[in-house]
């Protein structure tokens, strides 16, 4: 997936969790990139944020070391 | 087979509490309250003779020829207006009604043609019938008086024809236009002799007239007449089927001679339909023997090729062959498949097995992603279940008909019908939508109010509404405290109080007047019964899935869920998207919403299937064609969608699949998608095969197979032979024993079989030990999940805004006579109304832009450019516009983006930032097409065997 429009995908779903209060802000966005994003966009938005992912919404750069997929997926 | 015909009781049912007993010539009968003397009749066992009485129509007493005797009254009454009354003692027969009735007879016949035998309605004609009981034996009145016999044919209209010289004026044709369909298209011109059924002192095709074939139905002659019955003669033989356009999935019955088609009749004892039509499902179905219909599978190597004609084991074979090769060479990842809302729940059920036990992925999904996801989303999260809430008999008990961002006079035409019943009778209704659809103000419907908000405003104004509800004192309290999550609710309540959420506040946001905002939330929330009707103009923006659970939490703090006459209700697009959905389409789920990542329902269906099975989400079909682009997804099965046309942002569709190895295709035609395909598997339309479609209100309804497939296989079929190629055999020998594993492996269709299904007629899910028939309402005694979830909607702008390069929106929808990608409506005589999309704009837009009615004009966005003709209207608001899909030549999509839904990546078909100027040639886009598909899809093979 092309790294904007990753950025934009993963922060879309930050922008509805922030209503939250931050803990389950956090859970919210981490279990909805669980639940729904398969596990190569999972990685390579895991490796991006890693990498100091530029543009990415603070509640995603927090959730996604909740994210990581497991070890044996593809 | 025999031809069905359903009992025609004369007047329509009454419900009441109470009941009459009564006798007819002698034999007691039991009626309720309100009862018409002709339907006590009837009921007992006696028909009584008649002519402008027909049970969907109220009584209107001209005919008489239904006259009685009753004991202890002067007269003749006749028995449709006469309400049957305790203790009644009617006589149907007698030497002076017979008398009478002749003499009726003999005025009727005395200005009808005497060409029985050439009528087409011969066989089929109830003046005809009432001659031969009434016992006509001449006509004293001679035939050549004045007369009609002379008047001209109207045959102007593509699917019927009016001949006034066999009209008997009974006025059942204007009762059906008004009463059924309710568009007040015809009236009776004139008094006595010179009375005529008219529609507006206009050919029927220039009237307001829409084709529903009400009227035809209604008919009891031949006056109103099926060209296809003219041409072809009575039906024989009759097959009761579901309707494959949108989501109402109205019954009818497939009436035939021998394996041809003679018309397609809505069914009366249909659930959804009760015996009402549109113009597509009543007429539009000659695309099933259009000459386009490929019947033979075709490969080729590359899509610069051209189709090359082989056998169904060939194509199968090479298919499978070319899945594996890519699979061996690019990882157990790099293909998947699409479901079809167009195909039967048994279809969808089959390729999405296919995929996961098959290809061993989860890389399945449907075309509700670009659809309906949210509704998934957001019910399941607040009510606990991806699905409306009601029946659609429902509305009959709404006080207030709340629709957002639908427009069912034109995208789900019979359920309209119903609406608009409610509406005369007397419920308000509320319309929010940017454009003043055809439902604000229609004869004898007028909206409360219309909130004509900006397009991507819809989760501000639903707060503002809620921002009424919870600031005024109209939140039902008591619901909230029985059924809801109570933590959840005062967060929510605590949010929409706040007074940026307040109408007034959101005002310049939505551009919607504050005292609108107000007094249509006022009256949603203190009616008895609320309810919403809500279509893609909710779903299909950056916050669809936010907006669902707004409208879900007004629903729940104002008490409007869990009866008749309320509820959240997704008017879903097209037949089976509800059914696909519950199939296990999308790539995160199993069949009934059951996440893959849950270890026990894995294993469940481990056991089942026989195979391991992924616990991680697939790909949505947006991300294939990412990963496509990417180089990490290389093949995919398609069955019944059409994506180029259908999907946002075209030029991606086009990239991502362009880059695949392998795209199997399997539908009815060469379609758009076709064109970057390898493999194509001629499929089956909705007559040719056996399966059940699932329609918005949860209605499991039987498709039966009314004639071969014209391929020689039916979708299903198909199916199992891939998957046996793959090495993945699945055995089954007919689709009732596909249903009977849905219903092994999947709970709230475990109640459900094709025997009950016969039984019932139909059967709304969940369908299980605990609603053993089905369950028409849901939520009744409290939420699936439990207690309702209030969830926080904070109105977040869409990240696509107008600029000075692109000034306007637009929105997309559809139109009455064309279906979706039009692949089905475009081969059919219903482009006689609609042959090309339009774009419609605000005068003030088109004035600024120099642009006149009927100007070709290109439509441009960041995504791309189109050329469209434009119409002036102002039904559209300064600033937007508006146009379909329909036609791929208009390439309406390759303008819009691919922003989409947060949750479920349905694309914000809603809101494209665009410019619009004149023009004199076609975009380059639409250009370079042009050669291209000429290049591949076709320049096939000339042998290929077509319809």
């Amino acid at each position: 997936m092309e790294t904007e429009k990753m950025v934009h995908r993963a922060n879309e779903i930050a922008r509805f969790w922030e209503a939250y209060p931050h803990d389950e802000a956090l859970e919210g966005v981490a279990g909805h990139i669980r639940s729904f994003w398969e596990p190569r966009f999972r990685r390579q938005l895991v490796e991006y944020a890693q990498s100091g992912g530029v543009g990415l919404h603070t509640l995603v750069l927090e959730a996604v070391r909740l994210v990581v997929p497991r070890p044996e997926s593809t | 087979m025999t031809l069905v015909r359903e009992t025609d009781y004369g007047t329509p049912l009454r419900e009441a509490a109470t009941t009459v007993t009564l006798e007819v010539d002698g034999k007691t009968v039991t009626v309720p309250t309100g009862t018409s003397v002709m339907r006590a009749a009837v009921e007992s066992g006696v028909t009584v003779p008649r002519l402008c009485a027909t049970d969907s129509l109220e009584p209107f007493g001209s005919c008489r020829l239904c006259l009685v005797e009753i004991e202890g009254r002067k007269g003749t009454p006749a028995s449709c207006t006469t309400p049957a009354e305790a203790g009644m003692k009617v006589t149907t027969q007698s030497g002076k009604l017979a008398r009478m009735r002749r003499n009726v007879m003999e005025l009727y016949i005395s200005d009808h043609p005497l060409d029985c035998l050439t009528c087409p309605a011969n066989g089929n004609c109830e003046l005809q019938d009432m001659a031969g009981v009434v016992g006509l034996r001449e006509v004293r009145y001679g035939y050549e008086g004045s007369n009609h016999l002379h008047e001209e044919k109207d045959e102007s209209n593509p699917y019927f024809t009016f001949d006034p010289s066999k009209c008997i004026v009974c006025s059942r044709c204007v009762r059906a236009c008004e009463e059924t369909q309710g568009t007040f298209a015809l009236t009776v011109k004139g008094r006595g002799f010179a009375s005529k059924i008219s529609p507006g002192d206009m050919l029927f095709l220039d009237s307001e007239c829409v084709s529903c074939g009400s009227c035809v139905q209604a008919c009891p002659t031949a006056t109103l007449t099926e060209k296809s019955v003219i041409e072809m003669g009575q039906p024989t033989d009759s097959v009761v089927t579901t309707c494959a356009y949108c989501g109402v999935g109205c019954a009818f019955k497939a009436e035939l001679q021998g394996n041809e088609v003679v018309r397609m009749m809505p069914f009366k004892d249909g659930k959804a339909n009760h015996g009402h039509s549109c113009v597509k499902g009543r007429f539009a179905w000659g695309y099933t023997t259009h000459q386009d219909r490929i019947l033979s599978p075709m490969i080729r190597e590359k899509i610069t090729d051209p189709w090359r004609e082989v056998s169904w084991d060939e194509a199968i074979t090479y298919a499978a062959s070319e899945f594996k090769r890519i699979q061996a060479k690019y990882g157990n990842d790099s293909i998947g498949g699409i479901t079809s809302s167009r195909c039967t729940n048994e279809e969808t059920f089959l390729v999405q097995k296919l995929v996961r036990a098959g290809f061993g992925n989860n890389n399945v999904d449907t075309c509700a992603r670009v659809c309906h996801s949210p509704t998934g989303y957001g019910l399941k999260t607040t009510f606990g279940t991806s699905a409306g809430t009601q029946d659609f008999d429902s509305v009959d008990d709404a006080d207030v008909v709340f629709v957002i961002g639908a427009n069912p006079t034109d995208a789900h035409p019979v359920f309209a019908s119903r609406m608009k019943r409610r509406l005369r009778a007397g419920a308000s209704l509320i319309v929010a939508d940017p454009r003043r659809i055809d439902l604000v103000r229609q004869p004898h419907i007028e909206a409360s109010h219309h909130l004509a908000l900006r397009p991507g405003t819809n989760v501000a104004v639903i707060n503002a509404m809620a921002h009424v509800v919870a600031t005024e004192g109209l939140i039902d309290e008591a619901f909230v405290a029985e059924r809801c999550d109570m933590a959840s609710f005062n967060r929510w309540r605590a949010f929409v109080s706040e007074e940026r959420n307040s109408p007034e506040a959101t005002e310049s946001i939505t551009g919607v007047p504050a005292g609108s905002v107000r007094s249509a939330a006022r009256l949603y929330a203190t009616a008895r019964n609320s309810a919403i009707y809500y279509g893609l103009g909710v779903t299909e923006h950056s916050q669809g899935s936010t907006m669902v659970m707004g409208m879900a939490n007004l629903a729940m703090a104002t008490g409007n869920l869990g009866r008749k006459g309320v509820g959240v209700n997704p008017l879903r697009g097209q037949n089976n998207v509800q059914g696909s959905c519950d199939m296990g389409s999308f790539p995160h789920e199993f069949s009934g919403y059951r996440h893959v990542s849950d270890d026990s329902v894995r294993a469940m269906f481990e056991e089942v299937w026989g195979v391991s099975l992924g616990g991680e989400p697939g790909l949505r079909i947006p991300n294939m064609l990412d990963a496509a682009v990417d180089g990490t997804f290389k093949g995919i099965y398609i069955q019944g969608e059409d994506i180029v046309q259908s999907d946002p942002n075209t030029r991606h569709v086009t990239a991502g699949l362009a880059a695949m190895e392998c795209v199997v295709i399997q539908d009815l035609f060469l379609n758009e998608t076709a064109s970057y395909a390898h493999v194509f598997l001629p499929g089956s339309s909705f007559l040719e095969k056996d399966g059940t479609f699932t329609n918005a209100e949860r209605r499991i309804s039987r498709v039966r197979k009314a004639i071969p497939p014209k391929a020689g296989m039916a979708d299903w079929e198909i199916t199992l032979a891939l998957a046996k190629a793959l090495g993945f055999e699945m055995s089954y020998s007919h689709p009732s024993e596909i249903m009977a594993e849905i219903a092994r492996l999947t709970p709230t269709f475990s109640g459900v079989s094709y025997e009950k299904l016969d039984r019932l007629g139909s059967i709304q899910w969940p369908c299980n030990d605990r609603a053993p028939e089905g369950t028409p309402v849901m939520h009744v005694d409290g939420f699936v999940r439990g207690k309702g979830q209030f969830m926080l909607t904070e109105f977040v702008a869409t990240d696509e805004r107008t600029t000075d390069r692109f000034p306007l929106l637009l929105t997309t929808g559809r139109i009455l006579s064309q279906y979706n990608v039009g692949a089905q409506t475009r081969r059919t005589p219903n482009v006689t109304w609609f042959d090309e999309d339009i774009l419609e704009l605000h005068p003030w837009d088109a004035e600024n832009r120099g642009i006149n009615d009927g100007d070709l004009v290109e439509l441009a966005s960041r995504a791309g450019a189109t050329t469209l003709h434009a119409r002036i209207s102002e039904r559209m608001q300064p600033g937007v516009v508006y146009t379909t899909f329909h036609f791929p030549g208009s390439a309406v999509n390759v303008v819009t983006t691919e922003f989409a839904d947060w949750a479920t990546e349905c694309p914000e078909y809603k809101v494209t930032a665009v410019q619009v100027r004149k023009t004199s040639k076609p975009s380059e886009w639409q250009a370079t097409q042009d050669t291209f598909r000429d290049e591949t899809t076709r320049r096939r093979d000339r042998s290929v065997n077509r319809v």
